[in-house]
């Protein structure tokens, strides 16, 4: 039964497949396309990247795209970790449950939502809307992600790991650096990419929260396209999937390895005994 | 009361009335919301001492453990150690170490660095450190498992690393937290032993959180027998199995027979217990019983001789029906039913290959036993 692939199960795959990435497909080969119409193809050519590289406005974009993704992801891990530690640790204070609903609500609040209120706040409190009003929003709506992702490494951590650090003569604060940081560090390295990442593609809340001078990536393609879709935009957005893809692939290969390191290690131990 | 059994050693600081206990736990109480973990507990404990908390799981022995390190605090009562209140110190600022349950070891260190943990939080010069590891990693025998991390090792050498980790502060106090439950049978009775060198070689003082009476019999001077946050008793080894002071120790230490009775007379420190069965057993060393006081007489398998003729100069002897053999090798026991329905263990120690006399189901047989075969149990 298990493992054979029926006729049907090889159609589902396909189309599923196709659902999935025939869009993504169609960009990347139209980005090599050599005709300034998207939809024609004139024929190979790479001149729309080579064009990219003199496109200033795009450029800039990116770079004020990574910057905020840096900092605000950063920042976001930080308030983030802390939020998951107090959550899941501090299990007997009045208004836990409120709180940690409270926390996760962003998740699932509209993002039109969100990025209004945050540009009544910054205007209510008379901050200039700008790189630093994109930077604390982001900081704002990924920091919940970051929690979940730590609040659920945090559950099955072993405490008495922590007893042990102690008991031996480390300070709390010792202690969370040398052994619970170190040992919650992939949740943590995850939560910051997650944030990165959704930083990086947001485009709405950067929308309400942007000023001039600060235009992120996704929101001058979302307004070059309005003007009509240039191939360099598919020149871009090539890149930037192939950027993700190396990513993801890093990080899977990364922790296959280290799987196979493990059970390979676990094995011979056993075998020792 | 005659002597009990012979203690490996002369050590027994806790009859002398001179000797200061080094651990001393003062009406402790610990309660988690309406859940009263141990119940107004007093108990001393003295340097260099093996000690045994034993009891079954909920009993409080590990809630107990936790405060001696500092994990919880008393709801009230007073713990000393040397004389000094523990109340208000941190753990990271108590002279105790202790090996956990799961070993707890820190997964992303090597051994070396788990040891060394410990010694670098007291600002121990590098050096020193590297030769303390080293004479650690030689107790244990795992010198060449130095850069290995824990989850390269098995589970006997994890068991050694947490040990060498928790000894290596020289901490004045070891607790030990179910030290050998995640070993298997054989390597268990191994590391017994290797923990008795261990804390003779060291001059420690061990205390041992453990719930199999076979581990705390080996291993301890002296054992706690714990039940719903109370010490049931308190003595070594031989009297917890020979003099148990309650029904419920005789019940929980090894296997015992339990003749309810009523006390018919006392002569001096010999009592005469009329069973519920009606026959008369008399006693030697009756404790504190009176006359007309209900009790129970606990009586071990291995103290009653089973025959298939009425001994002629047994002091104490019942007739029964063979019920039960259990052959086990090295012993057989009987189980003897007697008149009033009641079934009696007795186990026969098999010192010769055939038996004259095989005694098989459905015989009458004859159970006798000597006036100081028992104890005679108020409680």
């Amino acid at each position: 039964m298990q493992g054979k692939l029926s006729r049907f199960n090889i159609t589902a795959l396909v189309l599923g497949f196709a659902f999935l990435y025939l869009p993504i497909v169609l960009l990347v080969i139209y980005s090599f396309n050599d005709s300034k119409l998207v939809t024609v193809w004139g024929g190979f050519s790479t001149r729309w990247y080579a064009s990219l590289l003199s496109n200033h406005l795009l450029l800039d974009a990116a770079w004020v795209t990574a910057r905020v993704a840096f900092i605000s992801a950063t920042v976001a891990t930080v308030l983030g970790t802390l939020a998951a530690l107090a959550l899941v640790r501090y299990t007997r204070f009045r208004g836990r449950f409120l709180f940690s609903g409270m926390v996760f609500a962003p998740l699932v609040m509209p993002e039109v939502i969100t990025g209004l209120s945050l540009l009544l706040l910054f205007v209510a409190v008379g901050l200039d809307r700008g790189f630093l009003t994109i930077v604390l929003a982001h900081i704002t709506f990924t920091m919940c992600f970051v929690a979940v992702v730590v609040q659920s490494r945090l559950m099955s951590f072993d405490r008495s790991l922590e007893e042990a650090a102690m008991d031996l003569g480390a300070t709390p604060f010792r202690t969370f650096i040398h052994v619970t940081l170190p040992v919650i560090l992939p949740a943590v390295v995850s939560g910051w990419m997650l944030a990165f990442t959704l930083s990086l593609d947001d485009l709405v809340i950067a929308s309400f929260t942007s000023g001039p001078g600060a235009t992120t990536l996704p929101m001058r393609i979302y307004s070059q396209v309005r003007l009509g879709v240039t191939p360099e935009i598919n020149a871009v957005c090539t890149l930037l999937i192939g950027v993700v893809t190396i990513g993801v692939l890093a990080a899977a290969i990364v922790n296959k390895r280290r799987d196979i390191q493990r059970q390979r290690d676990e094995q011979a131990a056993a075998q020792a005994n | 009361m005659k002597s009990l059994g012979s203690i490996r050693r002369s050590f027994a600081p806790w009859n002398d009335p001179q000797a200061r206990p080094y651990i001393s736990f003062q009406n402790v109480t610990k309660r988690f919301g309406d859940f009263t973990a141990v119940n107004d507990l007093s108990l001393d404990i003295y340097e260099r001492e093996f000690f045994a908390l034993l009891g079954a799981s909920g009993c409080g022995k590990s809630t107990l453990l936790r405060m001696l390190a500092g994990f919880e605090t008393p709801t009230s009562g007073r713990i000393l150690l040397d004389g000094q209140d523990l109340a208000g110190i941190p753990p990271y600022k108590r002279p105790v170490n202790m090996m956990f349950q799961s070993y707890a070891l820190f997964p992303h260190m090597t051994v070396e660095a788990n040891i060394a943990f410990g010694l670098k939080q007291d600002g121990m010069p590098k050096a020193q450190i590297a030769e303390r590891v080293a004479e650690m990693l030689k107790l244990v025998r795992l010198e060449q498992f130095a850069k290995r991390k824990p989850h390269q090792l098995s589970g006997g050498q994890r068991q050694r690393v947490a040990l060498a980790r928790s000894v290596a502060k020289r901490p004045k106090v070891l607790l030990l937290d179910e030290p050998l439950g995640a070993l298997d049978k054989k390597l268990r009775e191994a590391t017994q032993f290797e923990l008795m060198d261990l804390q003779q070689d060291l001059g420690l003082t061990f205390v041992v959180v453990t719930h199999d009476q076979e581990e705390a019999m080996t291993m301890a001077d002296r054992i706690a027998i714990m039940d719903k946050g109370k010490v049931m008793q308190v003595a070594t080894p031989a009297e917890i199995y020979e003099a148990p002071s309650s029904r419920f120790v005789a019940d929980f230490v090894g296997s015992v027979n339990m003749l309810e009775g009523t006390v018919t007379s006392r002569n001096g420190n010999s009592v005469v217990i009329k069973g519920n069965s009606g026959a008369q057993i008399s006693v030697e060393n009756a404790g504190d019983a009176a006359p007309g006081a209900d009790v129970a007489f606990a009586i071990r398998p291995e103290k009653i001789r089973v025959t298939s003729k009425r001994p002629e100069t047994a002091a104490n002897a019942m007739e029964g029906e063979v019920w039960d053999i259990a052959y086990l090798g090295d012993m057989t026991v009987y189980h003897i039913k007697l008149g009033d329905g009641q079934v009696v263990k007795a186990s026969a120690l098999n010192s010769a290959r055939v038996s004259e006399d095989p005694l098989t189901w459905s015989d009458r047989a004859w159970i006798s036993f000597a006036p100081d075969a028992g104890v005679v149990l108020t409680r």
